[in-house]
C-alpha cells in the first residue's frame, strides 16, 4: 500500500466518524434519546432501571401538556437530571410548599411532581420550575421488555 | 449527477456545522439597552458577540463574567447579563422582594449594568444554572469595537459575602 492510499482511506476514515458523531449529536439534542431511570420517585409509574425513549421536539416548541412525563435539569445542580410529571402549567393553582398553602404557577414555569408523592424532591421542595429547565419529554418505556408501554396522553 | 453530489454534501454538511454551534459557540446580535455602556453603547449600532457554548459546558461560570441565558420567564427568549453572585454569597438587592438574598445551591445572580434599564434577578431572582446557554467572549462586529469582554464586577454591586 502506498503512502497516498493510507493519507486517502486514513483521512476517509476521519470524516466517517466525524460525520457519523455529528449527526449522533444532532439526534440525541434535537430529535430524541434514551434515558435510563433511577430513584423512586416516579413509582409506580417507572422503576429504577427502566429504559425510555424520549422526544426533545414538543419541549422546544413549548407544546407541553398537564400529565406529560418530561425529564428536566434538577434546578439546584444543573448536572443532575429528573424525571417527573407536569402537574400544573403557568396560571394553574397548586399545592405549595407547605401543606395548606396553595400558590399560582408563575408565567414560564411549570410544577413538577413525582407521581410517589411520600419519596420524592420535587417542586414542593424547589417550587416551580422554569421550562427552559425541560430537556424532554417522556414517550414509552422499552426496557425491560415485558413492560414496553406507551407512557404518553 | 453535480446536484446528487450536492444534495449528498448539504446532508452530511448540516449535521456538522450545527454540532459545531452547538458545541464550541456561535455569533449573536445584542438587543436592547440592558447592558450598556459595555454593549451597544449606542442604540443606533448593535454589537455582535461571540457567545462561547464550550466555556459553560460544565455549568462554572464565575462573578463578573457577561453569559447568555434562557430567560426564566419566556423559554423562546434568551437574554444577556453579568454574573452578579454564585451560591452561597448573600447580595443586596435593588428592589427585589427581599433586600438581602443569599443564592440558593445551583443557582447564580444576574444582573445588567444598565441599573434601572433591565429586566434581571432583582426582578426574578436566583437564577437556576441550568438555564445558562453561553459565555459572552468578545465583541466581534462593529470591526471598530472589536474587544474582548472582561469578567470585571462593577465596584457598587459586588456580593456583601462570598462564599469559598
Amino acid at each position: 500500500m502506498s503512502l497516498r492510499n493510507i493519507f486517502g482511506s486514513s483521512s476517509e476514515l476521519f470524516r466517517f466518524v466525524l460525520q457519523t458523531a455529528c449527526i449522533t449529536h444532532c439526534t440525541w439534542e434535537f430529535v430524541g434519546d434514551f434515558v435510563m431511570c433511577s430513584g423512586p420517585s416516579m413509582e409506580p409509574t417507572l422503576e429504577t432501571n427502566n429504559i425510555l425513549l424520549t422526544e426533545h421536539i414538543t419541549p422546544r416548541f413549548q407544546r407541553l401538556c398537564k400529565g406529560d412525563i418530561v425529564i428536566a435539569k434538577c434546578p439546584r445542580n444543573p448536572k443532575q437530571y429528573v424525571c417527573k410529571r407536569i402537574t400544573g402549567l403557568p396560571g394553574d393553582r397548586v399545592r405549595g410548599h407547605f401543606p395548606g398553602r396553595s400558590q399560582v404557577v408563575p408565567k414560564g414555569h411549570v410544577w413538577l411532581e413525582g407521581d410517589n408523592s411520600n419519596n420524592s424532591a420535587d417542586s414542593r421542595v424547589y417550587g416551580a420550575v422554569p421550562q427552559g429547565l425541560i430537556r424532554s419529554r417522556v414517550v414509552c418505556r422499552i426496557w425491560p421488555l415485558n413492560k414496553i408501554s406507551s407512557l404518553s396522553e | 449527477m453535480w446536484l446528487k453530489s450536492f444534495f449528498k454534501s448539504v446532508l452530511f454538511g448540516v449535521p456538522v456545522g450545527i454540532t459545531f454551534l452547538d458545541t464550541v459557540g456561535y455569533v449573536a446580535r445584542v438587543e436592547g439597552i440592558s447592558m450598556q455602556p459595555v454593549l451597544n453603547p449606542e442604540s443606533r449600532n448593535t454589537d455582535y458577540v461571540f457567545l462561547s457554548r464550550w466555556a459553560v459546558s460544565d455549568y462554572e461560570v464565575r462573578r463578573g463574567e457577561i453569559i447568555s441565558l434562557v430567560s426564566p420567564k419566556d423559554p423562546n427568549q434568551k437574554i444577556i447579563k453579568r454574573v452578579i453572585a454564585l451560591a452561597g454569597d448573600v447580595v443586596n438587592t435593588l428592589g427585589y422582594q427581599n433586600q438581602y438574598v443569599k443564592i440558593p445551591e445551583g443557582h447564580c445572580w444576574v444582573e445588567g449594568d444598565h441599573t434601572g434599564h433591565t429586566l434581571d434577578s432583582n426582578t426574578f431572582g436566583p437564577v437556576s444554572l441550568g438555564l445558562v446557554n453561553a459565555k459572552a467572549v468578545c465583541i466581534v462586529w462593529p470591526p471598530a469595537r472589536w474587544q474582548s469582554l472582561a469578567a470585571t464586577l462593577p465596584d457598587n454591586r459586588k456580593p456583601l459575602s462570598v462564599s469559598i
